[in-house]
């Protein structure tokens, strides 16, 4: 296990200079993601057309991991429907948790496979997995709101 | 002796050679660990009290009449003896058994706690552990009650003046660290107990972070409660002291309702057990007695004072160190501190910092310490902590110095 399996190139890019980063205003709609145990929080907002993503940014403070997955996925996701984005998630999350998976991460993750290092640190995968609960939690808003049922405050913990 | 006698006669390889794990290695790497604020790591002293315990006296305590509930109790009830002569308390009654210093506070809230009500003012700092500020908050809910919190100022000290001034008559209450465990910052607390005495509020003292580094003589300080972790004191983890004054411990209810806590049960009604057995309802945890009482044991042989001496010559080093290194910002330099240093990385995270130093072999805490309003007073969403034990040395220094130079060139 090396340091550099962790911070790639593409992670240390992405913290340096975060694509998408703001606030889309107006938005279809939102979420607030923190994680208390390092501090991290950072929130997103949205554009939908039916249930494809238009255009989404986020914003907030947060270490290096979480800075970049959460930049890496506003690319990845951007121009998606849900159902695309719905499988690229899971694909995600079983690269983040592959815990001593030496195995490479499939070719569909494209840019995101960068984050695969995480699987080596346990105590880092919620760094990497913050924003896309914080997607996940955004888009059930959505769906409760325009399904008219009530509406939980949008806001994950990781904790 | 003086201190620089002291500290020439400390011989912490020796001390280290007492601490098994600090022979281990992390990823090939030799360990340096810094992190005893949050936990101190344990002695063979305490290992094999606890283990002997366990192989030899086990049993029930106060129940049996058979000789081995009989030697399991005066196991239990040594320790309790320990604890007294530790913090100089003048009676038994007053050494109450919990799980640690987050029991022991909320002990005092549930028990003390209901007879507040509105009107009536808590006063704690803003350099307070959760634990010494949620169980308030949550008594101020129940009751009515108002919380005050004394500020800081940027060095991370007491405003004395401004503590003064929120003290009144509606003061019933006063919950302050010794030592705060984000900062490093040792609090006036022997001023804040005369200032709250004076009117008339009771005082609690957080000694958490304190008991492992001063000698603590509870009648010298002239508190009411003085709580603390035997786990920050090179014992085991699940046990701690609540030590109140015996006047105010008798006009305080039970809080929890057993076994041990009782004199007579019956369905008409039950009476108490005495102090301080009616603050401890069930089978307490006797192989943690057992090792607080072997650490006592193994601090006081080594001597508290030459341990301080020895932390706070570590203490000017790495500050020193820390402060050549451009870039890293320390928060907290309150002019009298604990073997505790924040700090922060510019263009760093601080959970990035805590992987790449662990990397390097080298264990800190990094977030918040759970003193988020200290967090957000600096304006920062965590810290690196690095915090001194006995055990801690010139070495430990050097690889977070080497660490760090790390952290920089993969975020450079």
């Amino acid at each position: 296990m090396d340091l550099k399996d962790l911070y790639r190139d593409v992670i240390l890019d992405h913290n340096k200079r975060p694509r998408n980063f703001g606030r889309l205003e107006p938005c279809d709609t939102s979420a607030d993601g923190n994680n208390p145990l390092c501090g991290d929080r950072l929130t997103l907002t949205l554009r939908l057309e039916g249930d494809r993503i238009s255009d989404i940014k986020f914003d907030g403070k947060g270490c290096a991991i979480s800075t970049a997955s959460a930049s890496l996925m506003t690319e990845a996701i951007k121009g998606k429907d849900g159902a695309a984005i719905k499988h690229l998630s899971e694909l995600v999350h079983q690269a983040l948790t592959a815990h001593g998976d030496d195995s490479a991460p499939p070719a569909e993750l494209g840019k995101l496979a960068a984050l695969a290092g995480v699987r080596e640190y346990p105590a880092r995968v919620k760094c990497a997995s913050l924003c896309w609960h914080t997607l996940d939690a955004a888009l059930k808003h959505r769906a409760n709101a325009l399904g008219e049922a009530p509406i939980g405050p949008a806001t994950v913990s990781t904790e | 002796m003086n201190a620089r006698v002291a500290e020439a006669a400390y011989d912490v390889a020796r001390v280290r050679a007492d601490f098994p794990v600090l022979s281990t290695t992390v990823r090939g790497k030799r360990l340096a660990f810094l992190d005893t604020a949050a936990s101190a790591q344990r002695p063979l002293a305490v290992i094999e009290a606890v283990d002997h315990y366990e192989r030899t006296s086990h049993a029930n305590v106060h129940r049996g009449v058979y000789q081995l509930s009989q030697k399991a109790t005066d196991a239990f009830e040594g320790a309790r003896e320990r604890v007294r002569h530790f913090l100089n308390a003048s009676s038994l009654k007053e050494v109450i058994f919990t799980r640690g210093t987050t029991e022991s506070i909320n002990l005092v809230a549930q028990s003390w706690g209901p007879r507040l009500g509105p009107g009536d003012e808590i006063l704690i700092t803003w350099m307070e552990h959760h634990a010494n500020i949620v169980p308030w908050q949550m008594l101020c809910q129940r009751t009515g009650a108002t919380l005050k919190v004394a500020p800081i100022d940027r060095r991370g000290e007491l405003d004395l003046e401004a503590f003064r001034a929120l003290l009144s008559s509606r003061t019933k209450l006063v919950a302050f660290t010794q030592v705060s465990n984000a900062l490093g910052t040792v609090l006036p607390i022997q001023d804040m107990i005369a200032a709250a005495r004076a009117v008339g509020a009771l005082t609690l003292v957080d000694g958490a972070q304190a008991v492992a580094h001063q000698r603590v003589d509870v009648q010298a300080l002239n508190c009411d409660f003085y709580a603390f972790s035997s786990h920050k004191l090179y014992g085991p983890t699940g046990i701690g002291v609540l030590w109140a004054r015996e006047s105010v411990l008798r006009d305080m209810p039970p809080w929890q309702g057993g076994g041990d806590m009782i004199l007579t049960v019956s369905f008409s009604g039950t009476t108490y057990n005495e102090l301080p057995y009616r603050f401890e309802a069930g089978t307490p945890n006797m192989s943690g007695a057992v090792g607080l009482a072997a650490a006592i044991g193994y601090l006081e042989a080594l001597g508290i004072e030459r341990a301080h001496a020895h932390e706070q010559r570590l203490l000017g080093r790495a500050t020193a160190a820390l402060k050549a290194i451009e870039g890293v910002q320390i928060i907290g330099e309150a002019k009298e501190k604990s073997g505790v240093i924040s700090f922060v990385v510019d263009g760093v995270h601080p959970h990035d910092l805590g992987t790449i130093l662990d990397d390097e072999g080298v264990a800190v805490r990094t977030g918040h310490h759970c003193a988020m309003p200290v967090m957000e007073f600096f304006d920062v969403p965590a810290t690196a902590r690095a915090s001194f034990g006995c055990y801690s040395d010139d070495a430990d220094i050097d690889q977070l110095v080497r660490a760090l130079g790390r952290a920089r060139e993969v975020f450079g």
